[in-house]
Parts: structure tokens; C-alpha cells; sequence
């Protein structure tokens, strides 16, 4: 086995990865194998297929062509290719809003009994921030004018986005003053694929302009609406204890894994599960109970709302499978890999899709319909049920050493109680621990796993020498899921790595050092976040003055371009890894890098090794401190061993 | 001694040997600092079509070597374990064996001082590696064998 197939300790069974090579079943990894060396155009992004004169290539080294047939450079070409996907990428999230907007509005409209509103409060709020009367309405009306009213926000043509409003009015200035905010969701996304059609837009900067605009549209649109919305139907988080990592899966019940992203069909097996017809039928099959478990960011949707436990993250989706003690798995839409079917093969495990936006190869797929939810649910619990005695006794082998506590459920809305008491919630202790240097700033860590890198290595190392050096860390999606495996969201071993400072703070108010905020669509819960710190007021008065930072250290889908966009664009440093395929053009780059700097305060940088990574975000939290003339860190640290280790490292290569 | 062979029909002339020659050949053997190396690595190896056919092709390392004969330095030199190497100190850069070479595999330097061709990649080698645009081939069009496998 080569050196990509590393996990880091606490991210994943080695042995269910050797037990599956072993077997001669395939994995990301071996596929990865299949696949190298992967193609140096591809990875440069200096090749292009948006027309049928080429394919193109731009040659890097000089020799060869510097232009495609059309004519153009290795900049446009680079642009072009990343802004669409910023559009893939922002259209995923957004479709996501606009399923949970529509699910609420035939809930509220009596469609869909299966669903109510959940979080009333939450509703009011929303109602009352985007124009609509709350007073005299009954709830169900109240929802349907906002499920209405947001719906709309897809299709809108002029104006501006509705919640482009949270954001500070100097950003909000800014973003008017560039043209940058977004029309309408999916105006902007449409967009991006005219200008990129051959012979449209061939200006690079011109390009990524246009690309930041619809990452804002899914920042402050569509995942926005995602989380807003799925709050309200499904009710805000609150901190919950769970537990992660593959040892959740319990070798005498019927474990049903629940794969994807959109709440809407989780939140109803979570239900369906818990039905005690369908618990006695579970018992008479031989089964102790039914056990759910989610991967991936369904798995945050149901953590963070009823505490159950998760799986694993991207990279142990097919892990899973080769336990073989997964007599269903549940999936919808996004980062669900074509080989699951195949690989269900060769295990009793049932594959079931259920979105008929997204089908699998040897999978069985059952409709999913608000409006027959739950008798959907239940039919397919069942079907896992009746699978249990099918389950092959000798094929089992649940690694059942690596499970992990983990405090999940945090949202804008509850750290201000956590922060300031049950009666006044406020985020002042906080600001004033970053004021005061206990807390050197905040990083959000999110993204993905990649199979070119060790499985949660990046997030893991991260994160450590960041809470090591009093940066509070809040994570999303599959970044989270890793975290939490490592056992960085568990208050009390977790606050052990953390700096002096930051290890008081969170003591006093009883927080991890590592806050679990949600799913991939839940970054607009760190935007939302870093809006009420900006409100709270003593750091600044627009988004790119707060020590903050962005990383997402082990990315592979196109939503987290579209993420690290709208987070560049909101004002955020984001450190990359691996880098965008761009660096074959060095105008872009520069654009990206510094360009986007001068333009909306905050830029992108490209770092595979996480404790360089991790420095740069301390650099940057030092300029940003520096700059509000903040009082110097108050318990600065000497440099880590790790960091030391690296310094020895480039010595020796000099 | 192995040596490489052209299997013409697998070639879709992606030019992935290329550019993992060019990476070999560089100081950093890394793609993405590779680019930015001056002078550039260069590529010893270059896909080419002729009538519709496409296929790499880089040094045949002939057994009567023309290149070595005409070198008036002695920087070419036919090895014993079969490849002709190049010492690229001894090159004075006069282009005779680019002009004799009749493959035209031989390519004269960014800055035209030397020349450089395709060494088979000596350090890769000597770890019993295949050769970079071996590896680096996608779909098998380039395989590095004995000469007894040769197939027809």
C-alpha cells in the first residue's frame, strides 16, 4: 500500500482499509492507485474543453502552445474553468436551499403533514428581517409568506439578495461599490455558464468577479436559506452529546446509515426509527434495536438536532459497507460515490437512493415525497429490518475501538447564551477575550476529505496548533466530522491541546475549543457568527478587520470553491489545500491571491503542509490584531515542537 | 538491457510524458515549482503525429549511434548497458548531432549552449524505476521491457 493510503490515527480504521484491500475490494484509495500519476494539465488547470475545437492544452514549461485554438491564454482558460466551478459548487447548495424552502412551503400549506414548524421563534425572526408583518398572522400563514418570499430570492432578476442585509453595511457598501452582490441566486449562476461559453467573457479578472458575485448568492443565499429554513422546520440545534468514528456501528442491531446532505428525508428516518412497530419487528427479526448513524452532512443535520451518532465522514462512506454490518444505507444528493452499488455487492448491505435528481448504479431507488414522507421512512426502515437475517456473521467486523465523544449542535444564535448567560445572551465575552489577547482570533475549518491526501491529517494537525496558540476553532462538514473523531470537540480532553488562553475562556463558559457548527451549508452560520461579533463592537466595523481566518485544508468538491469564495469575497482569509487548478497561470493566481486582497480585503493562499497552513492563519491574526491595536497575546507561546521539526527539516535541505 | 516501446495505437497524445519528463529533468521534481524554473527543464521526449498517427517519441538510443560519432567532444558517449548518455559538462553546444540525429530527438538547450536529450532516466534507473513518461502514461502506449518481449 502506498503512502495515500495514511489516515491519521484517530481519523479511521486501517485495519477495515488493509481487511477491505485485502479482500480485493476496491476504495477511493485503490481507485487513486489506478489513477496516477494524474494528469499534470488537469492539475495546473491549463487544459479546456468548453468548445469542440479542442480539447486545448497550454504547455508550462514554454515550448509548446500558449494558447488554445481559440486563442485563449492560460489565464482565461484557468478562470473560465474555475468560475464554473464556483457555479456547480453554488448551484449544489443552493438547490439544497430550495428544497428545504419548498418542503416548508407545503408543509405550511398543509401538503406535507409530515412536517411541522418547528422553531417558531425562528420564524419570527426571519419574518420580521425580511419584511413580513408577524402580527395577527397564524403560524402556518407566517411560514408560507416566508417559504414565499425566500423562494423567490432564486429567480430574483435586480435588487439585492435579502440576507446580503446581515452583512455590515461598510461590506455591503463595498460589495455595491464593485458590483459584486449577487442579483439573484440562480441569475448569478446562469451567469457564470453564458460568460464562460466560448467567445463571451475573456478577461480574467472580469471572469472571477462574476464567480464571486454567485459564491455570494450561495453564502448569503442559497445555504443561508438552507440553514435558516432547515432551523425552522426542524428546530435550532442545541449542544448535544453524540459520539463519531465507525465504532458507532452496533454489531447486534440493525444499523441503517444515512448518507448526503438534505435534512428533509434524515429527519423522518430518525422518526420512522424510532416507531415501536416497527422496533418489535426489529426485535422479532433477532435485532437488539435500530441503531442510525449518518455520513457526511446529513450525518451533521441529525447530530446536531437529535444527537445521532455519526459514522464517518466522506472518505468512510464505502468503510462502511465493509463492515458488513450495514444492512441499509440511505442516500440523497452530493459526495455519494458511484462505487457504493458495486460494493454493496459484495456484503448484504441494501443501497437505496431516494432523490430523483441523483441515481447509483445497482442501487434500489425508492421516490422520496414530502408528501408521503413518513409511510416512505417507514417503508424503508422496514426494508432494512428484514435485512438484518442476512447479515453474514463471518463478513462482520465493526472496529469497534474507534468511536469518540464529541459536543455537537453549536449555532450563532446559542453561543450567544453559552457566552453571556441564559437571561443575556451576548457575545461580549468573547470580543472581549480576543480584545484582551486570551483569544488570539477564530479559524473556521471546513471542507472535505481527499483521497490524495492522509484522511483528516490536514484538518486534524490544524486544528491542534491552532488551539495551541489560542485561535479558537469553529468547523463544518466533513472538517467537523474529522475533528470530532480526533476527539477535539470533547471539552475535556480537547481543552488539554488548547493555548493557556483559550483553555480559560472556554473553562469559564463551558465550551470545546472545537464548536461544531453544522453541515457544508452551515458556513453561513460562521458568516452569520462573525456579523454578531462584528455588532458586538471593539474589532473593527467591517468583516475583513476581524482576526479571523478560513481554511479548507483537505478539499475535493466544487462546493468548497464556492464556500472559499464567498468566504474571500465576506472579507476572510482562506488558506487552500490542495491548491485550485490554477496554478499554470500566473495571472490568475496573482488575481486570486493578492488581486482579490485589494479589491475585497481578504485573499486566498495555497499551503499543503497544515502547520504552515496553521502559521499563516496565526500571521494573519496577528496583522488583523496589530492593525485594531489590540493588546499583545496574553500568554505567547514558545514555537511547538511540530513547527520546530519543521524548521529542522529546512535546514537540513538547505 | 529493457528499452522502450511505442505501442502507436494506445497513443491519444495527451502529453503526459512530456511534461513528466520535463518534471524528472527539473531541479525540484515537483510539478508546480517545476514551471517556474529557469531555465526551464525542457522535455526530452515530444508527441508527434505524422498522417493521423500520434505516438512520443525520444531517443532510440541506437546501437551505431550517429550523434555519437559526429560528437566532437566526446560528450556523447554510447554506454556498455546500452543507453547513449549525454555529459552535459563536456557539450560545447555545436548542434552536430542534432543535425546528424535522424529521428530528430536531439533538441539544442533554452539558451542554445548545449543540448539535451532523453537519458532514459538514469537516476530512476538506477532505483529500478521505469523511466518518468513511462510511468506517466495513461494508457499503456509506452512500456519499458526486455527486448525478448517484443512483440510484433
Amino acid at each position: 500500500m502506498k503512502n495515500t493510503l495514511t489516515t491519521h490515527p484517530e481519523a479511521g480504521p486501517r485495519e477495515t482499509l488493509e481487511n477491505a484491500f485485502s479482500c480485493g475490494l476496491e476504495t477511493a484509495w485503490s481507485r487513486l492507485e489506478e489513477q496516477e500519476p494524474q494528469c499534470g494539465f488537469g492539475t495546473l488547470g491549463l487544459c479546456c474543453r468548453i468548445c469542440r475545437m479542442g480539447p486545448c492544452r497550454i504547455d508550462p514549461f514554454g515550448d509548446g502552445p500558449k494558447t488554445g485554438v481559440c486563442g485563449a491564454t492560460a489565464d482565461i482558460i484557468t478562470a473560465r474553468n474555475l468560475i464554473r466551478m464556483i457555479a456547480a459548487g453554488s448551484a449544489a447548495h443552493s438547490d439544497h436551499g430550495r428544497d428545504i424552502a419548498h418542503s416548508l412551503l407545503i408543509a405550511a400549506r398543509g401538503e406535507a403533514t409530515d412536517y411541522t414548524i418547528k422553531d417558531e421563534e425562528k420564524l419570527k425572526n426571519i419574518a420580521g428581517e425580511i419584511g413580513i408583518e408577524v402580527k395577527g398572522k397564524d403560524i402556518r400563514q407566517l411560514a408560507e409568506e416566508v417559504a414565499e418570499k425566500l423562494l423567490a430570492e432564486f429567480g430574483r432578476q435586480d435588487g439585492e439578495l435579502l440576507f446580503t442585509k446581515r452583512a455590515p453595511e461598510k461590506r455591503q457598501k463595498l460589495w455595491r461599490e464593485e458590483g459584486l452582490i449577487p442579483r439573484g441566486i440562480d441569475r448569478e449562476i446562469v451567469e457564470i455558464m453564458h460568460r464562460t461559453l466560448m467567445g463571451v467573457d475573456n478577461d480574467a479578472e472580469n471572469l472571477i468577479r462574476q464567480g464571486v458575485r454567485a459564491s455570494l448568492g450561495d453564502g448569503w443565499g442559497g445555504s443561508m436559506i438552507a440553514t435558516e429554513l432547515s432551523d425552522v422546520l426542524f428546530k435550532l440545534p442545541q449542544p448535544i452529546r453524540a459520539q463519531v468514528n465507525l465504532g458507532v456501528l452496533r454489531e447486534d442491531e440493525v444499523n441503517i446509515v444515512v448518507h448526503g446532505h438534505e435534512p428533509t428525508l434524515s429527519e423522518i428516518i430518525v422518526a420512522a426509527a424510532r416507531d415501536p412497530e416497527l422496533l418489535k419487528l426489529a426485535e422479532e427479526k433477532g435485532a437488539r434495536g435500530i441503531n442510525l448513524a449518518g455520513i457526511c452532512c446529513t450525518a451533521n443535520e441529525i447530530l446536531m438536532r437529535h444527537g445521532i451518532p455519526i459514522a464517518g465522514n466522506f472518505l468512510q462512506q464505502e468503510l462502511a459497507i465493509t463492515t458488513g454490518a450495514v444492512e441499509l444505507m440511505l442516500v440523497d444528493v452530493q459526495c455519494i460515490m458511484p462505487s457504493l452499488g458495486s460494493l454493496c455487492q459484495c456484503f448484504h448491505t441494501k443501497l437505496v437512493s431516494t432523490s430523483p435528481k441523483a441515481r447509483f448504479p445497482f442501487a434500489e431507488h425508492i421516490e422520496f415525497k414530502e408528501e408521503e414522507a413518513l409511510s416512505i421512512g417507514r417503508r424503508i426502515v422496514r426494508m432494512a429490518i428484514e435485512n438484518f437475517p442476512n447479515r453474514k456473521k463471518e463478513k462482520v467486523s465493526i472496529p469497534s475501538k474507534y468511536i469518540s465523544g464529541v459536543v455537537a449542535g453549536f449555532t450563532p444564535e446559542n453561543v450567544y447564551q453559552f457566552l453571556g448567560g441564559k437571561y443575556r445572551g451576548t457575545y461580549r465575552p468573547l470580543n472581549d477575550a480576543i480584545i484582551s489577547g486570551r483569544i488570539r482570533g477564530a479559524a473556521g475549518l471546513v471542507g472535505c476529505n481527499n483521497a490524495q491526501m492522509g484522511h483528516d491529517a490536514s484538518h486534524v494537525q490544524m486544528a491542534r496548533e491552532l488551539i495551541r496558540h489560542d485561535v479558537l476553532v469553529v468547523a463544518t462538514g466533513c472538517s467537523a466530522i474529522g475533528l470530532a473523531k480526533a476527539g477535539l470537540m470533547q471539552p475535556e480532553s480537547a481543552l488539554k491541546q488548547a493555548g493557556r488562553g483559550l483553555r480559560e475562556v472556554c473553562e469559564a463558559v463551558g465550551l470545546p475549543p472545537v464548536l461544531h457548527l453544522g453541515s457544508c451549508v452551515d458556513c453561513s452560520r460562521i458568516l452569520v457568527t462573525l456579523c454578531n461579533i462584528l455588532k458586538e463592537g471593539g474589532l473593527g466595523d467591517d468583516l475583513s478587520d476581524l482576526p479571523v481566518a478560513g481554511a479548507a485544508p483537505e478539499w475535493m468538491s466544487e462546493k468548497a470553491v464556492a464556500i472559499g469564495f464567498y468566504f474571500v469575497a465576506s472579507g476572510v482569509q482562506t488558506i487552500i489545500s490542495p491548491s485550485f487548478p490554477v496554478e499554470g497561470a500566473d495571472g490568475t493566481l496573482e488575481l486570486i491571491t493578492r488581486g482579490l486582497e485589494k479589491i475585497v480585503g481578504a485573499g486566498f493562499e495555497f499551503e499543503d503542509d497544515p502547520i504552515k497552513g496553521a502559521h499563516l492563519i496565526i500571521k494573519h491574526l496577528d496583522k488583523k490584531r496589530a492593525a485594531l491595536k489590540l493588546a499583545p497575546m496574553m500568554y505567547d507561546l514558545a514555537p511547538s515542537a511540530l513547527t520546530l521539526k519543521n524548521k529542522d527539516v529546512e535546514k537540513k535541505k538547505r | 538491457m529493457k528499452m522502450l516501446q511505442i505501442d502507436i495505437a494506445r497513443c491519444l497524445g495527451c502529453h503526459s510524458c512530456e511534461l513528466a519528463c520535463a518534471v524528472e529533468h527539473s531541479r525540484s521534481k515537483l510539478l508546480s515549482e517545476a514551471i517556474n524554473e529557469s531555465p526551464p527543464p525542457g522535455y526530452r521526449v515530444s508527441v508527434i503525429g505524422v498522417d493521423g498517427a500520434v505516438g512520443p517519441l525520444q531517443c532510440r538510443h541506437c546501437d551505431d549511434a550517429a550523434c555519437v560519432m559526429v560528437c566532437p567532444s566526446g560528450a556523447l558517449v554510447k554506454s556498455e548497458e546500452g543507453p547513449v548518455f549525454l555529459n552535459h559538462a563536456l557539450c560545447v553546444g555545436c548542434q552536430l548531432c542534432v543535425i546528424a540525429c535522424p529521428f530528430g530527438v536531439i533538441y539544442s538547450d533554452r539558451e542554445g549552449k548545449a543540448v539535451i536529450k532523453c537519458d532514459l532516466c538514469r537516476e530512476r534507473l538506477e532505483r529500478e524505476e521505469d523511466p518518468a513518461c513511462v510511468t506517466a502514461c495513461p494508457t499503456k502506449a509506452l512500456r519499458f521491457i526486455e527486448p525478448e518481449n517484443v512483440k510484433e
